[in-house]
């Protein structure tokens, strides 16, 4: 089962290469993560994407809690939550692609955010599957690179990490 | 009056009422040895090997129940005492070490003696911190302190740059209380949980108890005692608990796992319910997780969540200090009426009646668990009993019975060969009054020879036992029983004479070849109050620890003494029970 787990942590030198330590030294899968400061300077957010099972999860869960610099950890797998993630890509179309690129933009409500004589950027943002539904759209000549943020996420409603 | 870093430094310690400091010098941290030099509160043991420091303060820790104290230098200074954190690490003992860094301008630089000392211990501690600011040395020792001591206690590394020592700022008090928002201990179990246990216990046939090393950690042995002897139960141990209950009651079943006791492993395996207090189902334990305890729901009763439906999944687990919920479970369960379990016992009776610890004595040759029931005897038990790794820690741990916490002090979770010397300096410095005896072997005292001087100059007497049977009598057994007695690098062939040895560091030493000779000689190292003696000896090369569950085994699957074939009880009809 794919998770993906919010955690709030103490913004110390060393406090990331805590986490990724732990996921290698366990031996827990990482699929991505992304981490920054948050509204409050002392604090930072990190989203990690895993896969395992419900054992696996609970072990992962418990030990980032375990983590000095850990402050809460969140399953946001398990509430309703919105996920987000956002994608570079640049490509490099024969004009004869140019207009199909434009319709695709179009389609999956993208944007062009940089445009060079020979090469488009286009950012796009949405659930992972949607991102990856675009990067196939594509025609995988055309693609110079691809560089993207990993999940992102929230929880909704009136729950917030801390509350 | 301004100070500086290193002094600051030392006045923090001071204030944690650090008795000693176990370490080291070099050139990142002399301006903290120079503070140390001004000041006699603080006793500083210098020992021959970093390594050997951070285990004697282990070995002070676990005998005190305070945290030992560790310096080191940079570079190299921090890498020799790796394996002794590790070692803490693995059994839960608070220490606070505290490492030399370059200056900071040179961190990075590939400077002088500099190594990533956060990046390397960072999975053998249970915190480290590298300090940036002069202005954070006192509170970050505080909250050192407080990380290594409470909840699940284990080692913390404060890696200060040399810069850091030297700068000078007017100091502050030194704070009384420490906030960390994102470290808050469980200190309260949770009471509806130990009711739902009270009420598996209260229902339970075939009830065990198995106990470990956190009762001895927290401090519960009293409650522990009083647990098991109002509700009658069996109790087993882990290595790391013994002594948390009497070895000697009649309630106590002994050691469980792969060196346990027939009882022991049979009363696991037939359980229909398995307390477990302060241990963590460690895979010497365990054996095979399919064949783990087939009949048994589980309490478990741990400080650390993570420990928790780690390998075996807990039907009621309960998160919290042992002490706490023993004292809530006891007055819980008091007056309450438990099964009959009379049926129980005598199933477990005739399993005892297997006698599993029985050995054969053989003309002319010293068996090693004889070494281990004259120690007993001649120190009446009562010695605190440090001991390094292999053949001659399990049968230290089985032959001789601790009645009381803190007397049995051993390298379980690391299985560190070298940590029973220094870390019977430890104990010794810990517990002036106690006698303290290191159970070795040939192998693993070579891995620390050199703190025999340390013990020379602090005069920390220790009785040294050395279970010399010329092998690495653990590793060759692996190979009798698995190898098929191939013995690849299980011999030395160039051994030190031991009594020269000890002779040589200013010590006494005793070569013990007769089993005629070996009663007198404990009784006359044991004399020599003020001096460390070493006993040397000749124990039979060819002994094999036993019972035994082969790796994979499970828990009815033992090989004992004596026997050719593997003893299989699996068809045992507990249900008849
Ligand atoms: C050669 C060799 C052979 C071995 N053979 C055996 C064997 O046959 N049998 C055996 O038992 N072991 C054996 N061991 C040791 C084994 O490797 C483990 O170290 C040991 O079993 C772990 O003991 P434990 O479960 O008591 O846990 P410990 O490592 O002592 O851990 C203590 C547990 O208690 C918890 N705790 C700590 N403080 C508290 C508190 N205040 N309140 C609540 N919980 C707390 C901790 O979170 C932890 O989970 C052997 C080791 C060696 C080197
Ligand atoms: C530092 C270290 N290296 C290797 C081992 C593996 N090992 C475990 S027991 C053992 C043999 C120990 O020999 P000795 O000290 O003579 O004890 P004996 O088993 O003979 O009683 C070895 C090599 C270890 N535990 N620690
Ligand atoms: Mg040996």
């Amino acid at each position: 089962m794919r998770h993906i787990i919010s955690v709030l942590l103490e913004n110390e030198t060393g406090a990331l290469s805590r986490v990724s330590g732990l996921f290698s030294q366990r031996g827990f899968n990482i699929e991505s993560l992304t981490v920054a400061q948050t509204n409050d300077p002392g604090l930072s957010r990190m989203t990690i994407v895993s896969t395992g099972n419900d054992r696996v999860l609970e072990q992962i869960v418990k030990q980032l809690n375990k983590l000095i610099e850990v402050v809460k950890v969140s399953d946001l797998t398990s509430q309703d939550h919105v996920e987000r993630e956002l994608m570079l890509v640049k490509v490099c179309p024969t004009s004869k692609d140019e207009l199909d690129i434009k319709q695709l933009v179009d389609i999956f409500s993208c944007k062009i955010v940089d445009v060079t004589e020979k090469t488009y950027t286009i950012e796009i943002s949405g659930k992972t599957k949607k991102i990856n539904a675009f990067l196939n759209a594509l025609d995988s000549a055309i693609i110079m690179e691809v560089s993207r943020t990993g999940v992102t996420g929230i929880s909704r409603g009136k729950k917030a990490i801390l509350k | 009056m301004k100070s500086n870093g290193a002094q600051i430094l030392i006045n923090s310690l001071q204030s944690e009422e650090v008795e000693y400091i176990f370490g080291f010098p070099g050139g990142a941290v002399l301006h903290i040895y120079d503070a140390l030099d001004t000041q006699d509160e603080i006793i500083h043991v210098l020992v021959r090997h970093e390594q050997g420091a951070a285990h004697a303060a282990d070995g002070y820790a676990r005998a005190s129940g305070k945290p030992g104290v560790v310096l080191v230098t940079s570079g190299p200074g921090i890498t020799n005492a790796v394996t002794g954190i590790a070692t803490a690490h693995m059994d839960s003992i608070p220490m606070v070490v505290i490492s030399g860094q370059v200056p900071s301008p040179l961190i990075g630089m590939d400077a002088f003696q500099e190594v990533d000392a956060t990046g390397i211990t960072r999975s053998c501690v249970k915190h480290n911190f590298l300090v940036r600011d002069i202005n954070e040395i006192a509170s970050t020792v505080k909250k050192a302190f407080h990380i290594a001591t409470t909840g699940r206690p284990g080692p913390v590394v404060i890696d200060i740059p040399k810069d850091i020592t030297i700068e000078q700022i007017t100091p502050k008090s030194y704070p009384k209380e420490i906030e960390m928002r994102s470290y808050k201990p469980t200190v309260k179990a949770s009471n509806r949980q130990i009711k739902k246990a009270a009420e598996l216990i209260l229902n339970s046939q075939r009830p065990i108890i198995y106990s470990g090393g956190g009762c001895v950690i927290g401090n519960a042995s009293n409650e522990l005692r009083e647990f098991t002897r109002m509700s009658g139960f069996p109790i087993t141990q882990t290595l790391m608990g013994l002594g948390a209950y009497p070895g000697s009651d009649e309630l106590s079943l002994g050691m469980l796992g792969m060196h346990g006791t027939y009882e022991s492993n049979m009363a696991m395996y037939g359980a229909d319910c398995v307390i477990a207090i302060g241990a963590r189902f460690d895979d010497r334990i365990t054996g095979n997780l399919d064949k783990f305890c087939p009949n048994a729901k589980f309490i478990h009763v741990d400080i650390d969540p993570s420990q928790i439906s780690k390998n075996v999944v807990a039907d009621i687990p309960i998160v919290g200090q042992v002490k706490q919920v023993l004292e809530v479970l006891n007055e819980e369960l008091k007056d309450k009426k438990l099964q009959d379990i009379s049926k129980w016992w005598s199933q477990i009776n005739s399993w005892r009646e297997v006698d599993s610890l029985a050995y054969r004595k053989k003309s002319g040759v010293i068996k090693p668990q004889t070494v281990i029931e004259t120690l007993y005897e001649v120190t009446k038990g009562e010695a605190i009993v440090t001991s390094d790794v292999g053949q001659h820690q399990m049968w230290a741990a089985q032959y001789y019975m601790f009645d009381e916490p803190r007397r049995w002090i051993n390298s379980g979770g690391l299985g560190t060969m070298g940590f029973g010397l220094p870390a019977a300096m430890g104990a010794k410095l810990a517990m002036p009054e106690k006698d303290v005896a290191c159970v070795t072997g040939e192998g693993s005292i070579q891995m620390m020879t050199q703190e025999l001087s340390t013990m020379l100059q602090y005069s920390t007497p220790v009785k040294i036992i050395n279970l010399n049977n010329g092998y690495l009598g653990m590793v060759r057994q692996w190979q009798e029983f698995f190898y098929d007695k191939r013995y690849a690098m299980s011999y030395m062939d160039a051994l030190p004479d031991f009594v020269k040895l000890a002779e040589s560091y200013g010590h006494m030493g005793i070569l013990v070849e007769k089993e005629a000779d070996l009663k007198p000689a404990m009784l006359e190292a044991f004399k020599q109050k003020e001096r460390t003696v070493f006993v040397d000896i000749k124990t039979d090369p060819t002994e094999n620890v036993f019972p035994m569950i082969p790796a994979g085994g499970a828990h009815c699957d033992m090989l004992l003494a004596g026997r050719d074939e593997m003893v299989s009880k699996d068809e045992t009809d507990l249900n008849a029970v």
